[in-house]
C-alpha cells in the first residue's frame, strides 16, 4: 500500500509563532508609504503581506495585504488598492522580489494618476510599519508514512500548517512548501507533491487549506 | 481561579499544547514583574490572572509591588494623565521629587529576575539598577501615549532608553526610538464573569431588574459617563435611527466613578434623553457590574461604542466575543478589534454611526455574519491565551536579536 510506504526521512512537524515589533515608522500619504516600503526590513514586508493569511484561521475571506487595505479603504485610493490587492504573492520566491513588485505597482500608478499624491489621512489613521519576528519550534508530531502524515495533518495547529506552507517557501526561501518537498524527496511521490505545490494557499483560510491538502492526500490513498 | 486547561474547550487543544511547548523553553528563567499596586486597576487585574497561569505552565513568574507614599502617587498620577494627553500642570520640583523618591524605591527593591518586566511609569526608575549581568529589562507601557505631553515623555525617556525593550498595546503608541518596541495587545478573559456564558434566566432577570423589555431591538453602549465616550452622540445617533426603526437604547455605566466630571456628563445625558421611555440610562452598582454587563450585552441586538478617544477599548472585544454586531468609532485600539465590514462596522460621526446601526437592524443576516466573524477574530487575537503566548515569545525574543528564531 502506497500510504504505508516508509519515507527515507521522517517529516517533523514544526510550529511557528509571530511576535510583532514596531518600527516607529508611519505613513500618512502614498509618497511616505512608498519611501518606507523601499527601506523597511524584509520582516516588515513579510508581515504586511502575510498577516491576513495568518490571521484568518477559520474564516474564508479573500486574502489581501495590509498595503492594499490601507490604500483602498483608509487612504481612499480604490484603484491603487485594487492593484496592490491583485499582486499575486504566490508567484514570488523571495521577499526582495515581492517588495520590488509592490514598489513597481505604486510607482506606475503614481505616473498615471497624479491625483493620488494629494490624498492623505487624518491623524491616527496612518499606516504603521510593523515587523514580524518568527519563533520556530519542532513539535512532538513526526510522520514516517503517508498514512501517518495525513493523520497528523488533521491534528497539528494552524500555526504549523502556516509555517510549512507560507513561511518555509517565501521567508526561508525554500523552492516549494515543506509538504511537497518531503513527499517528493522522501516518499518519491512527485505527482502528489506537484498537486500540493500548485495550490494557491493565499485564497484559502488556514482551516480551508488544511481540508484541501487532506483531500488531495486521501484521494491519493 | 481558572486553570490553563479550562481554556482548552474555548481555544482548542493545539493552542494549549503550543503554550506548553513555549513554556518548556523558559524553564529555569525567573520573570520578575514589578508594578505599583497589588489590587485595583487594570495592571493588577492582568497580573493576578497571568502569574498563576504562567506558573502552571512552568514559567517561574513572580510579582513585586513598589511602595510609595501618597505624594509619590499624586505625582505619578500627574505623569499618567499627561502621558494620556490630558493638560496637566507640572509644578517646578516635581521631577526632582520623583527622582529623590525613586532613589529610595531603587534602594528598597530587590532585583532577582533573569527578566525584569516593569509595568507603567511609577516604577520606571528601577532600570537604574540594571547592570551588565545579562538580565533583560522590559518596560510595559499600558498607557495610551499617542498624545503624550512632550515634557513628561522627554523626562521619562531618560529611563525608557536604558531598557532592552518596551511593550506597547497599539502601533499608534510607537515612535522612533533606538530600542526594540514590541506590540502586545491586551486581551479579555473568556472565563471571567464579564465574558463567560450565562443562562438565559440570568439575562432575563437582569433585564427585568433594569426595566428593559425585549419587545423591540436593543442598542447598547457600555461605558463610563465620560465625554470621551460620547454618550450624548450616541443619543443623537439613536434619534436618527429611531426615525425609521422602532428600537430602544441602553446606556450602561458604572456608578462608582470617582471622577467629578461624570455627574456633569450624566446630567447632560439625562437632559438629552428627554425622558424618552425607550432610552434606558443604567447605573450599574460595582459589585454587580460584571454579570449585569455580560447579560445586557448578550440581550442586545446591536452594540455601539462611539468613543472619541480610547486607550484600547477592550469593551469592543467583550461585545464581539458574544457574537454581537458592533458599530464602533475608528479610534485607539478599536480598528485592531473591528475589521470594517468583516467583523463589525467602523464609524467616525453621529451620522455614520446611525447609518451603520440601521444597516444592521434592517439586515439581520448580515448582522449575524459580522457578529460571528467578529467572535472568531477575537478568539484568534484577543483572548487571554494569545496574550500569554505573546509574553512568552517576548521573553524568548529578548535573548535573540534575529528576525527568525529557531529553538
Amino acid at each position: 500500500m502506497r500510504t504505508r510506504l516508509k519515507a527515507t526521512e521522517p517529516f517533523v512537524f514544526h510550529t511557528r509563532f509571530n511576535l510583532q515589533e514596531l518600527t516607529g515608522l508611519k505613513a500618512a500619504n502614498i509618497d511616505q508609504l512608498l519611501r518606507h516600503i523601499k527601506k523597511v526590513p524584509s520582516s516588515s514586508i513579510y508581515h504586511h503581506t502575510h498577516r491576513f493569511a495568518e490571521k484568518h484561521h477559520r474564516l474564508s475571506l479573500v486574502s489581501s495585504n495590509d498595503f492594499a487595505y490601507w490604500v483602498g479603504e483608509i487612504l481612499g485610493d480604490g484603484m491603487l488598492g485594487e492593484k496592490l490587492a491583485g499582486i499575486d504573492t504566490v508567484r514570488f520566491r523571495t521577499i526582495h522580489d515581492l517588495r520590488e513588485a509592490i514598489v513597481g505597482t505604486i510607482e506606475r500608478h503614481l505616473d498615471e494618476e497624479r491625483g493620488s499624491r494629494r490624498m492623505f489621512v487624518y491623524h491616527g489613521a496612518e499606516f504603521y510599519f510593523v515587523k514580524s519576528t518568527s519563533v520556530i519550534l519542532s513539535t512532538r508530531y513526526t510522520a514516517c508514512t503517508l498514512e501517518e502524515f495525513t493523520r497528523l495533518l488533521k491534528k497539528v495547529s494552524t500555526n504549523s500548517i502556516y509555517f510549512h506552507v507560507f513561511e518555509a517557501r517565501l521567508r526561508l526561501e525554500k523552492r516549494t512548501n515543506d509538504f511537497s518537498y518531503w513527499l517528493e524527496s522522501s516518499l518519491g511521490d512527485t505527482e502528489l507533491a506537484d498537486r500540493i505545490s500548485r495550490l494557491d494557499p493565499y485564497i484559502y483560510s488556514l482551516e480551508g487549506l488544511r481540508k484541501k491538502i487532506i483531500g488531495l492526500l486521501e484521494k491519493r490513498a | 481561579m481558572a486553570s490553563i486547561k479550562d481554556y482548552r474547550p474555548i481555544v482548542g487543544r493545539s493552542v494549549i499544547e503550543e503554550l506548553e511547548l513555549l513554556a518548556a523553553h523558559l524553564k529555569g528563567v525567573v520573570v520578575q514583574n514589578i508594578n505599583s499596586t497589588a489590587v485595583g486597576g487594570g495592571v493588577a487585574e492582568i497580573l493576578t490572572r497571568f502569574i498563576p497561569l504562567l506558573r502552571e505552565l512552568g514559567v517561574d513568574a513572580r510579582w513585586d509591588v513598589i511602595k510609595g507614599d501618597r505624594r509619590f502617587f499624586e505625582v505619578t498620577k500627574k505623569f499618567h494623565n499627561a502621558l494620556h494627553g490630558r493638560e496637566e500642570e507640572i509644578p517646578d520640583g516635581i521631577y526632582e521629587f520623583f527622582l529623590n523618591e525613586g532613589a529610595r524605591i531603587i534602594d528598597e527593591t530587590d532585583i532577582y529576575g533573569d527578566i525584569v518586566v516593569v509595568h507603567d511609569p511609577q516604577p520606571i526608575m528601577l532600570v537604574r539598577k540594571k547592570r551588565r549581568d545579562g538580565k533583560k529589562w522590559v518596560w510595559r507601557c499600558h498607557v495610551d501615549i499617542a498624545h503624550a505631553d512632550k515634557r513628561v515623555f522627554a523626562f521619562l525617556k531618560q529611563f525608557i532608553m536604558k531598557y532592552d525593550g518596551v511593550i506597547f498595546s497599539s502601533p499608534l503608541f510607537s515612535r522612533r526610538l533606538a530600542l526594540r518596541q514590541f506590540l502586545i495587545s491586551p486581551s479579555i478573559d473568556p472565563l471571567s464573569d464579564k465574558n463567560k456564558e450565562i443562562p438565559q434566566e440570568t439575562i432575563d432577570s437582569v433585564l427585568k431588574k433594569y426595566g428593559v423589555k425585549r419587545d423591540k431591538p436593543v442598542i447598547t453602549q457600555v461605558s463610563r459617563f465620560d465625554y470621551l465616550k460620547d454618550p450624548v452622540g450616541v443619543i443623537d445617533a439613536f434619534n436618527l435611527v429611531k426615525k425609521y426603526n422602532d428600537c430602544q437604547l441602553v446606556l450602561a455605566g458604572n456608578s462608582a466613578a470617582d471622577d467629578p466630571e461624570s455627574d456633569k456628563v450624566l446630567s447632560e445625558v439625562r437632559e438629552k434623553a428627554c425622558r424618552d421611555p425607550d432610552i434606558h440610562i443604567l447605573l450599574i452598582p460595582p459589585e454587580q457590574n460584571d454579570i449585569d454587563i455580560n447579560a445586557l450585552q448578550r440581550a442586545s441586538t446591536v452594540i455601539i461604542q462611539k468613543s472619541i478617544r480610547e486607550g484600547f477599548g477592550l469593551v469592543v472585544s467583550e461585545a464581539l466575543w458574544k457574537a454581537k454586531p458592533v458599530v464602533a468609532s475608528a479610534v485607539g485600539g478599536i480598528p485592531l478589534q473591528v475589521e470594517h465590514q468583516r467583523g463589525g462596522l467602523l464609524c467616525r460621526s453621529v451620522e455614520g454611526a446611525a447609518r451603520a446601526v440601521r444597516q444592521l437592524l434592517n439586515n439581520p443576516e448580515y448582522a449575524g455574519w459580522l457578529g460571528r466573524n467578529g467572535k472568531e477574530h477575537i478568539r484568534q487575537n484577543f483572548l487571554l491565551t494569545r496574550h500569554l503566548r505573546d509574553y512568552m515569545l517576548l521573553f524568548i525574543a529578548l535573548y535573540h536579536g534575529e528576525d527568525i528564531i529557531h529553538l
